[in-house]
């Protein structure tokens, strides 16, 4: 199929949709409500072209592509029509750049410098909305939303939980919970994927940048830091560097320059993870416990569970995640050995996640009124903070974290990628089972960015038959075959976002497919490489036990990196 | 909610087997017919009926003007916004209404008594600015008539509420861009 664009010949395959064609030639038309890979909605109509016959201009995003179609792309007329659209989006829109958290990432922005909007010709009402800042992860600015509607799309349709929809009608229309309540108190799961797919600064995460700056100043204070595994091979894009790049070692580094008294890496804890949700798997698997056991580091998931399929609360490890298990080591184990009040210490921890920071003030997450971790930061909130106190990361030299929990194998490591706890636990769980290493440590199986992966592995006589989603729409497929009746499955890795914590809702601003498989890619680069890459072979795990927890299952453990979660309600 | 509309309720949902999304604006009018609003839990039950999450069952019902969320007062104000009406200052007696009864329209009095709905004509273009109260029509309605209306209204429900004061002379007040906070949740 051939088209004429701009008056040069090229070729086309029926099916695809004007923009699909144009990108692949490498013309950038627009887009604000166009998702890839989603059905298109044609809302915003900034991606509008001129095109041979055809009454009005078209939106390339949802007309199909013909044969001998005559298209100009930049033509006065189109680049006048979307000049105006954005200037109509102006007229209500704020005007706060300057206090914008989206400032430098936003799309209405940025579009609205392309096409040259330099003075305002349409006065509109500003909108006064009010903030919805009832979530611990999420911000709700209503007065910025241009009603794209991206986070509808991606609450629906890649999560499944559809928290928020269109609300009202005409001028009055906005993006709300179900009788415009509070996130906190809707089936909203945290999980950001809203705040990377905004275009504007209608969405942000609630930030506790200030928080850590001032509990870093304070000398009463003993501030520790814990960094995920997916943060350090996106970090860089928060500094210009091109995705996939991992500087885990310059990262340590900045966290030295900030202040922090101790650095640890949440990987240490994921390899305790899988030292304690193995134990529980082949547990549960020898003792006839509930079957198939499901992961439970991901905290968007945990809630998703509770308020959509309760019934299956029994199924979910009773591992805390990563992040809280090391929260609750450090004000108990650490701050026995190094003889600190564990009141004095501000535990901040940095992930790719929103939902952390809900999980870190879930009452299950510490004793004696005191969390386990104080504040979580983002990626992005990293990136922000390092910013502020002006370090160049590309001039640090590499660093490495604190014992006690700072060593870390890759197979904590890859817990980032969707797969990567399985895989984990699956190595470990052959030793634990037969008492040999598995011959080949890959599992290619439950890698790369599909939504559900199955796969099944002998382990001594037990033939273990494993499944990882990733997504919560996924998620949802693979519980309502447990609804079902499905009995044939071990053991279930649910990961909230798509792809895993490599495509957190606390990662960098943006939709960028190949930025994550980069990402991903980078931590299967590190695995390959490195000599050590079973949890079990941790030796700081191994002392760890020794010294403290005792064994895997035990009392210690029960206590400290153990929990139990319960069926909320909400509004579904 | 209680037995009785709980009841009402199952009876409704009955009678639309199945979940095919095309039913779903009819069983909410057979609810708000049959419990006078649709409230949170009726919201919830035909969500959990049709397999539709509520945000999306909020999103569909805010759509039409038709529906509310509220119940309705003990006194149900219908104030005409049609252009005949307008010629002759129903602007000036739904300020003064909402004022005097501190609601929006859609909205209900605390204490329950009035409620107020806007509508596009009532018909009545010749009594313009007309009101109803509870479907009874008043005619050319005046501020200082609004006002004994409305005191006669709280006179029949024996409340002992004051006189409502209508002040005319202030601004209308605009809500500022303040933070919503509600309960943790736990």
């Amino acid at each position: 199929m051939k088209l004429e664009v701009n008056g040069r010949e090229v070729k086309a395959e029926s099916g695809d949709t004007i923009l699909d064609s144009l990108s692949r030639e490498g013309i950038n038309v627009p887009t604000l409500c166009h998702m890839k890979g989603m059905t298109p909605t044609g809302a915003c109509r900034i991606c509008v072209v001129e095109v041979a016959g055809a009454p009005g201009l078209v939106p390339a995003c949802s007309a199909p592509v013909a044969d001998g179609m005559r298209i100009q792309t930049h033509s006065p007329r189109v680049l006048d029509a979307r000049r105006t659209i954005v200037e109509l989006l102006l007229s209500s829109h704020p005007d706060d750049c300057l206090y914008c958290g989206k400032s430098g990432r936003c799309d209405l922005q940025s579009l609205s410098q392309e096409l040259g909007v330099s003075q305002r010709r349409y006065g509109g009402d500003k909108s006064v909305k009010e903030m919805d800042l009832s979530s611990p992860s999420i911000v709700r600015d209503p007065a910025k939303c241009i009603l794209c509607g991206r986070c509808v799309r991606v609450c629906e349709e890649v999560q499944g939980v559809s928290a928020i929809d269109f609300v009202g009608r005409g001028s009055r229309t906005m993006v709300a919970t179900a009788f415009d309540k509070g996130l906190n108190v809707s089936s909203c799961v945290n999980c950001g994927q809203c705040i990377v797919v905004c275009p504007t600064g209608a969405l942000t995460e609630q930030s506790s940048v200030d928080a850590v700056v001032a509990a870093l100043a304070d000398p009463g204070k003993y501030v520790v830091v814990q960094h995920a595994p997916a943060v350090s091979v996106s970090l860089a894009e928060e500094f210009g560097y091109k995705p996939g790049k991992d500087i885990d070692g310059q990262m340590v580094a900045a966290f030295r320059r900030l202040g922090f008294a101790r650095v640890f890496d949440t990987s240490f804890t994921a390899d305790l993870t899988i030292m304690e949700e193995g134990s529980e798997l082949v547990q549960r698997v020898t003792t006839g416990g509930v079957l198939p056991m499901i992961t439970s580091c991901s905290p968007g998931w945990i809630k998703f569970v509770e308020q959509f399929y309760p019934e299956l609360l029994p199924n979910v490890s009773t591992c805390k995640s990563p992040q809280q298990m090391m929260g609750a080591l450090i004000k108990s184990f650490f701050a026995q050995r190094e003889k600190i009040d564990p009141k004095k210490i501000v535990s901040v921890s940095v992930m790719p996640c929103t939902a952390k920071k809900f999980e870190c003030g879930r009452s299950e997450m510490g004793r004696d009124f005191m969390p386990d971790v104080d504040y979580v930061l983002t990626t992005r909130e990293l990136g922000h903070l390092i910013r502020r106190f002006g370090i160049d990361i590309s001039a640090l030299k590499p660093d490495t974290a604190d014992t006690p929990f700072g060593e870390r194998t890759t197979a904590g490591k890859i817990f980032g990628a969707s797969g990567g706890v399985m895989e984990a636990a699956l190595r470990s769980a052959h030793v634990l089972i037969t008492g040999r290493e598995l011959e080949n440590l890959d599992v290619r199986a439950v890698r790369g960015l599909e939504g559900v992966k199955e796969t099944s592995l002998k382990i001594g006589d037990l033939e273990v038959k494993a499944a990882v989603a990733s997504g919560l729409g996924n998620a949802r497929k693979l519980m309502e075959q447990l609804r079902a009746g499905r009995k044939d499955l071990h053991f279930i890795e649910i990961m909230t976002c798509p792809g895993g914590c490599i495509a957190g809702g606390g990662q960098p601003i943006g939709m960028d497919a190949a930025a994550v498989k980069a990402r991903m890619q980078a931590l299967y680069d590190l695995d390959g490489s490195a000599k050590v890459r079973v949890s079990h072979a941790n030796t700081h795990v191994a002392r760890l036990y020794k010294e403290f927890l005792g064994k895997p299952l035990g009392p210690k453990s029960h206590e400290l990196l153990h929990t139990h979660y319960h069926e909320r309600k909400v509004v579904l | 909610m209680s037995l009785q509309a709980s009841t009402m309720m199952d009876e409704i949902l009955k009678s639309h087997p199945g979940s095919q999304r095309d039913h779903l604006i009819p069983i909410l009018q057979e609810v708000q017919a049959k419990l006078g609003f649709l409230s949170e839990d009726a919201v919830v039950r035909i969500g959990r009926h049709m397999r539709i999450p509520a945000s999306k069952i909020y999103g569909v019902a805010t759509f039409y003007n038709q529906f509310r969320f509220t119940p309705k007062g003990k006194f149900h104000v219908m104030l005409c916004r049609g252009t005949a009406c307008h010629v002759k200052g129903s602007a000036k007696t739904l300020e003064t209404l909402t004022k005097a009864l501190r609601i929006e329209p859609g909205q209900t009095t605390r204490d329950g008594l009035f409620s107020i709905e806007v509508v596009a004509c009532l018909g009545a273009c010749a009594l313009s600015p007309a009101i109803t109260i509870n479907g009874e029509f008043f005619p050319k309605v005046s501020q200082t008539k609004l006002a004994k209306l409305l005191d006669e209204c709280r006179q029949k429900a024996g409340a002992v509420a004051p006189a409502v004061k209508v002040d005319t002379t202030s601004k209308s007040s605009r809500r500022g861009r303040t933070g919503k906070m509600e309960e943790k949740s736990s």
